[in-house]
């Protein structure tokens, strides 16, 4: 009898997201799919609108990553009032808003470590739930857990001071910033009481991917083995192949490390990248055009990021960089755990950038904003936590946004979670006449690799249950299981 | 005579998803309340989410009020109060505010007498004001909320 297994919603992933397996009648996998089942909408709250909101418009959308979104957006509104692509701004406006971008990776990356990760690593996937979260951690590691909250409260200081408040941010408007940092604000994130001070995070971060490192010998064959599978890569890069989180030029390779889309102006990606529709998931699949949507699909976020860059421009980190290079001997790496390691290389760059940029004059200056001739079209480009993030508006003649096109990280790795999903359903629900524990959160470990944010930060009190349903042929359910 | 107890009042939601800013709002009105008043004892704090650090935030305070928007109930608003519970968080990055007061606990040994004021909503679109039912329902909610802080005094 032919079986459909779903797991809805996937836990500790941002939003709703169900997992369908279907069996087939040998027990085998026939076939997985990760369905995104809330349509969010982006672009089409927006048009109509000032392109002079964006900025601050577009973090409704999220409230995981309304920094990146507040940044790319501000990106694109850069070049329609005549500021350029990205470099064109003043210097303190560029360093500002960099350093919000780096703050904003750091307490992004620590969180996804510390309060989603760590739990697995700690005590394994298949250990119960009530014991796998950022409590149980706190339990069975206090260091660990006082760590990640200061770094998390330290990486929102540092977007509450640049961005001028937690939430809806203003810092970043046409052309620059609204305001620097003060003596006093950028002392305080510099050199204020340890351990909320630069160079106590650069310690800590070092720290945390020791943690990864250690976890990592004792269990190699887990963290080499599990969902791995090739690909492409895509991000930015810097135009010299460093790591730039916040500007560079678009660079693909394959799963070789063959460059296929080599460090193109991003202005023009829509020459590059296609988005397919698939009928059963709202979410879109990215891919490169001259590949073509079988071949042409990639991942993006911290893993693919260590495989497109040539190096990191950063001292500490660049040499972390080559230690996890050597694991794969220079070669790309397609193993989806070290998505983890990666995600902690850039938690020490960030600290290490973060520590530069405090240490700048340029950080409080007060020449912040440009422009110049005034452009129809913009589009804005970074590195979010989880990936390439794009945001496109073209604008009329009485400013009012006509078209956006928005396509966040977690679209550009809907095909690489959905072939995670697949890789895991085959290699431990094959044959199985039970859903464990276990088996559920391996289809989860994989897809929570990505960091993936399904929906938008709408919480509302008391919902989401995770349930599990087994279906017949007939669509019937037979079995049920919910926690 | 003991010093007043400090009264953390922490709205968390995304003001820009129409009802589901119920929390954030409250924080804002009683806030402007406190300082026609000249109520110096209380704190306000408010973000899209509740998060691991906010387990540090709250180990300052005697008293955390958290308010957020609710889709169920059929009250306008709940004021319950809350212990310390290690919940799995299915809504992933975000924490409840059990296990933040959990996480409290068991890293500061801090328990603040905590309550959760929970706001009915109904819509959550982007880009929309406040539904006229859900605004309806905040201001009964402030009215309760001031009154229940006077008596705290």
């Amino acid at each position: 009898m032919a079986k459909k297994i779903v797991i809805e919603p996937v836990t500790r992933v941002e939003g709703h997201g169900k997992v369908t397996i279907h069996l087939d009648d040998k027990g085998e996998v026939a076939q997985s799919r990760l369905h995104i089942v809330e349509f969010r909408g982006f672009e089409r709250f927006v048009q109509g609108r000032p392109y002079w909101e964006a900025p601050v418009l577009v973090q409704r959308l999220c409230g995981i990553c309304p920094v990146s979104h507040h940044l790319a957006a501000a990106k694109a509104v850069d070049v329609i009032v005549g500021a350029g692509t990205g470099l064109g701004l003043t210097p303190t406006a560029e360093k500002i808003r960099r350093l919000m971008h780096y703050g904003q990776i750091f307490q992004s990356h620590t969180l996804h470590f510390f309060h989603l990760a760590s739990p697995d690593l700690l005590f394994g996937y298949d250990a119960p739930p009530e014991k796998r979260n950022v409590i149980g951690v706190a339990l069975a590691n206090r260091e660990l857990a006082t760590q990640a909250v200061l770094m998390r409260k330290y990486g929102q200081e540092l977007i509450a001071a640049t961005a001028g408040k937690k939430i809806h941010g203003t810092g970043a408007i046409p052309g620059g910033v609204n305001k620097s940092l003060t003596i006093e604000e950028r002392d305080t994130l510099l050199k204020g009481r340890a351990p909320l001070n630069a160079d106590h995070m650069i310690v800590w971060s070092q720290g945390a991917l020791a943690f990864f490192k250690d976890y990592y010998r004792k269990n190699k064959a887990f963290i080499d083995g599990f969902s791995k599978f090739p690909s492409n890569h895509l991000s930015l890069v810097r135009k010299d192949g460093a790591l730039d989180l916040y500007h560079g030029v678009l660079r693909a390779i394959d799963a070789n490390g063959k460059k296929i889309l080599t460090d193109v102006d991003y202005q023009e990606y829509l020459q590059h990248i296609r988005e397919e529709v698939r009928l059963w998931s709202y979410m879109k699949f990215p891919f490169l055009k001259a590949l073509g949507k079988d071949k042409g699909w990639y991942r993006v976020g911290p893993l693919a990021r260590m495989n497109t860059v040539d190096f990191i421009p950063t001292p500490l980190a660049q040499k972390e960089f080559e230690e996890f290079k050597k694991a794969t001997n220079g070669k790309p790496n397609d193993m989806c755990m070290h998505t983890h390691w990666a995600r902690l290389i850039e938690v020490l760059h960030a600290a290490e950038v973060i520590r530069n940029l405090l240490l700048d004059p340029d950080i409080t200056g007060t020449d912040l904003v440009v422009k110049g001739a005034r452009q129809s079209e913009g589009i804005g480009l970074l590195e979010a936590p989880r990936g390439t993030l794009f945001h496109h508006y073209r604008v009329g003649a009485n400013d009012l946004i006509e078209m956006a096109n928005l396509i966040v990280s977690t679209t550009h790795n809907n095909e690489p979670m959905n072939q995670a999903v697949n890789y895991v359903a085959k290699t431990y629900m094959t044959g199985q006449k039970e859903i464990t524990e276990g088996m559920m959160n391996a289809v989860e470990i994989a897809i929570r690799a990505y960091d993936p944010c399904l929906s938008c930060a709408t919480h509302a009190y008391g919902h989401m249950p995770l349930e599990v349903s087994l279906y017949d042929v007939g669509g019937n359910l037979i079995a049920q299981k919910r926690k | 005579m003991s010093p007043p107890a400090s009264i953390l009042i922490y709205g968390y939601g995304n003001p820009g998803r129409q009802d589901d800013g119920l929390g954030v709002l409250l924080v804002e009105k009683i806030e402007q309340w406190a300082r026609g008043v000249g109520r110096t004892d209380l704190v306000f704090d408010s973000n899209y989410q509740l998060n691991v650090e906010d387990a540090l935030t709250i180990s300052n305070h005697d008293i955390v009020i958290f308010a957020d928007a609710t889709q169920t109930g059929s009250d306008r608003f709940a004021f319950r109060p809350l212990q310390p519970q290690a919940t799995i968080s299915f809504s992933t990055h975000a924490m409840t505010p059990e296990s933040v007061l959990a996480l409290c606990d068991e890293l500061y040994y801090k328990r603040p007498s905590a309550h959760l004021l929970t706001i009915r909503g109904y819509a959550w679109e982007p880009n929309a004001a406040v539904t006229a039912a859900a605004a309806a329902n905040l201001v009964a909610a402030q009215e309760f909320i001031t009154a229940w802080l006077q008596k705290q005094r």
